[in-house]
């Protein structure tokens, strides 16, 4: 019994958390990886394409409680996302006609397109702002939980309970989808390959005849539905804040790299190595070990190995470790 | 026009706009103005010598203007005997444990053949080394905050003169860029950015968390100053005469003196980096530098060691930048972990450099003061924009009140546009590298 208890509060406390947050890290770090494999260059704005696109959601979201509709149990804002997702791209497809568009042509140094980036950086930043400022926003509405702490013990009668948010649920569900899509988008579609032999060797794809800006018009279009999908289901388990999706650019990145920059593949599992890491190392374990360990090794402390607040430096220490020991990441990507 | 005639001209029209401040702002203000725009100044040198003469992406800047500010708390505020007493050795002791069990590893991973083996060992060293750093840090750590939190809660400095603290604030800031260099350089420039990034960001959350170190977001305020106080001057007699002789009020002429006592302690320390800075340029070193930025290949076909003059200038680079942050905080007064924004602190200062003129040192002194100048004054002028837009509308209309209330963000989105703008037409920036 006690074991089942130490199982469910494992996965009540780490998994279940840890696998959303995987997901919505997955999501942003495809974008990452889709935009260096295909524009080559790493993307700071990709954190505040993702807080524009939650934002469009929220909004609409609220247009859409005042109106009365809802979508049952599930959260409003999963109707309020294509509309998001559109958004979005009109924004991606502007600045990139605006903005990116003279450096290509010019073939700019990547890093010269990663400052661009940072300009981009600001002025979503503080469109965002502007729009609708700097504080947290509450649209998640619907059901709160699929399972919640109480039924599950009426359940199994267990001591620990379980609980799965519904935003958990729909992180996961929606995650999937996207991932299956990109995927058959990236393997079976004409599109797709020209994507893929673009960045797998430029020159040669020009060759056969494919036109590079549509490949890159349909990357940032996939970017900006992958940005805005992950945006808004962080926002959906968290709590919208513009400055928060600005800070994910670091765990975001150190996925994308830890998975290898370029390799979708890779993304989706270096989402996951870095959400796990961060879980289980800010996790206070007593809660575990109380059911595991006999009562007279019982810990004292929390069995926390660092503090929340350090969980920055698991993704750090994660990607250092990665660049000095294995530098194209987990699954062979890009190291030009 | 020849150069100096137009850099003269591009600062003159800085010095003319802080001084139309001084008239129809305050002068208080326009002082300020210019106190920032010298620490911004000196900052943005910082980055040109990494951007603009090494071509190194550094984006971690706020992490070594932080630790410069953190200098000033352990150089100039006076020790707490008692927290010292309770639990100072074992910090000191817990901390010396961690730095051995990563030298420890590093050891073990050069020594050791590759395989298996060297993995477990370095591994169990890690792990073990770990658990033992915990068990005599924790205590130590809880020791020292428990001593009169509301007030102290950490060990205090060194009680030394705070002037003292701003070479200490570049050591220390040399120090953790020595750190990430050592890892983080002979990678790809994107790979340093992230890497930088995320330092920034891992030493903020240092300075928030540990309260034993510097009381973390409860703040350590009053730093002693290397100027006499507001007060202290008003209350002198002779002080208040001179004012009067000038015909201004004590209160008003006493902040403007310890204002302008501090615009020429820091015009003196950007005078003396500035002309480090040139010199360096000129130097055959700078020569050698501006080779490896132009064409890395080349420089180490002729014998340089790339790597390692990266990292000289990286730490010298962020050395910089360390000062000018222990110039801040000595500024402030007060130091608070909880306001440094990489947006702020990072990322505006990379619009400074861009903007002046990558690899001109003038230019990024330029850059610094108009673009600090402009983050400052773009919110009044956009609060007055908005008022002129708005003025059409009802006075009640909900829009209006949002655009009004939003202005304040207008900042962020006109360096945006500055940086986007400099970028496409101007590449080089104001004063271009010669």
């Amino acid at each position: 019994m006690d074991f089942l208890n130490a199982i469910v509060a494992l996965s009540n406390f780490v998994i279940i958390p840890a696998v959303a947050y995987g997901s919505q890290l997955a999501l942003g770090a495809l974008g990452v990886t889709l935009i260096y494999g295909i524009l080559r260059f790493s993307n700071f704005a990709h954190g505040d394409t993702m807080a524009f696109g939650a934002m469009i959601a929220v909004l609409v979201t609220w247009w859409f409680q005042s109106m009365g509709v809802s979508f049952g149990p599930l959260p409003t804002a999963l109707l309020a996302l294509p509309i998001a997702i559109l958004g979005t791209m009109a924004l991606v497809l502007f600045t990139d006609r605006v903005v990116y568009r003279f450096y290509r042509e010019q073939k700019a140094k990547p890093v010269i397109l990663v400052i661009v980036s940072m300009g981009v950086m600001f002025i979503m930043n503080g469109l965002v702002r502007f729009i609708i400022g700097p504080n947290d926003q509450k649209f998640a509405d619907g059901e709160r939980f699929i399972i919640s702490v109480r039924e599950f013990k009426a359940m199994t009668g267990l001591r620990e309970g379980l609980a799965i948010k519904t935003t958990q649920g729909i992180t996961v569900v929606v995650a999937v989808i996207c991932v299956a899509l990109l995927f058959w988008f990236l393997n079976r579609t004409r599109t797709g390959k020209s994507m893929r032999a673009y960045s797998d060797n430029e020159d040669l794809a020009l060759l056969s005849g494919i036109n590079p800006e549509r490949v890159v018009m349909y990357t940032w279009l996939i970017v900006a539905a992958l940005a805005t999908t992950a945006g808004v289901l962080y926002g959906l388990d968290k709590t919208f804040k513009p400055f928060v999706y600005f800070q994910l650019l670091l765990p975001i990145f150190a996925s994308a790299i830890v998975g290898g920059l370029g390799s979708p593949l890779g993304a989706i599992a270096g989402g996951f190595v870095i959400a796990f890491s961060e879980v289980t190392i800010t996790y206070a374990w007593k809660k575990v070990l109380v059911y595991l360990m006999p009562e007279s090794l019982e810990p004292s402390g929390l069995v926390q190995l660092l503090s929340t607040d350090y969980k920055f430096a698991v993704s750090f220490v994660i990607l250092i470790v990665v660049l000095l020991f294995k530098p194209t990441g987990l699954f062979k990507g890009k190291s030009v | 026009m020849s150069d100096t005639v137009k850099n003269t001209a591009l600062f003159a029209i800085i010095g003319v706009l802080i001084l139309i401040t001084g008239i129809m702002q305050s002068w208080n203000s326009a002082l300020l103005i210019l106190n920032m725009g010298l620490i911004s100044a000196i900052m943005a040198l910082g980055v040109n010598l990494q951007w603009g003469f090494a071509g190194l992406f550094n984006v971690g800047v706020m992490g070594f203007v932080a630790l410069g500010g953190l200098a000033v708390v352990l150089t100039s505020v006076d020790p707490v005997g008692e927290a010292w007493a309770a639990g100072g050795t074992r910090v000191v002791i817990g901390l010396l444990a961690g730095a051995g069990t990563i030298v420890a590893a590093v050891m073990a991973y050069q020594n050791l053949a590759p395989g298996r083996l060297r993995s477990i060992v370095m591994i169990g060293i890690l792990l073990g080394g770990f658990f033992i750093y915990r068990a005599i840090f924790d205590p130590g750590v809880a020791a020292v905050e428990a001593i009169d939190p509301a007030a102290t809660g950490f060990l205090g400095g060194l009680g030394l003169p705070v002037l003292l603290a701003w070479p200490v604030g570049g050591l220390l800031a040399a120090g953790g860029a020595w750190l990430i260099g050592k890892t983080a350089l002979g990678l790809r420039s994107d790979y340093l950015a992230i890497a930088t990034l995320g330092i920034a960001e891992i030493i903020i959350a240092v300075m928030k968390n540990e309260d034993w170190l510097a009381r973390g977001v409860k703040n350590v305020v009053g730093l002693p100053r290397p100027l006499p106080y507001e007060i202290d001057l008003q209350q002198s007699a002779t002080f208040v005469e001179r004012a009067q002789g000038l015909g201004l009020d004590p209160v008003t002429a006493s902040t403007l003196y310890v204002k302008l006592g501090y615009s020429v302690l820091f015009s003196i320390v950007l005078l003396v980096i500035f002309l480090m800075a040139q010199a360096a340029l000129k130097s055959p070193w700078g020569r050698m530098m501006r080779a490896i930025r132009d064409n890395e290949v080349a420089a180490e076909a002729m014998g340089k060691d790339v790597t390692r003059r990266h990292l000289h200038i990286f730490v010298l680079g962020s050395a910089v930048c360390g000062i000018a942050g222990a110039m801040m905080t000595t500024l402030d007064g007060q130091l608070t972990p909880g306001t440094y924004q990489p947006l702020r602190y990072t990322f505006l200062i990379w619009v400074m450099v861009i903007v002046g003129g990558s690899g001109n040192n003038l230019g990024a002194v330029l850059g610094g003061f108009l673009i600090w100048f402009l983050w400052v004054q773009v919110e009044p002028i956009g609060l007055w924009l908005m008022q002129l837009i708005t003025s059409g509308m009802a006075e009640d209309s909900g829009l209006r009140q949002h655009l009004i209330d939003s202005a304040a963000h207008m900042r962020l989105l006109t360096m945006g546009v500055i940086l986007l703008l400099v970028l496409r037409f101007s590449p080089r920036g104001l004063i271009p590298e010669r």
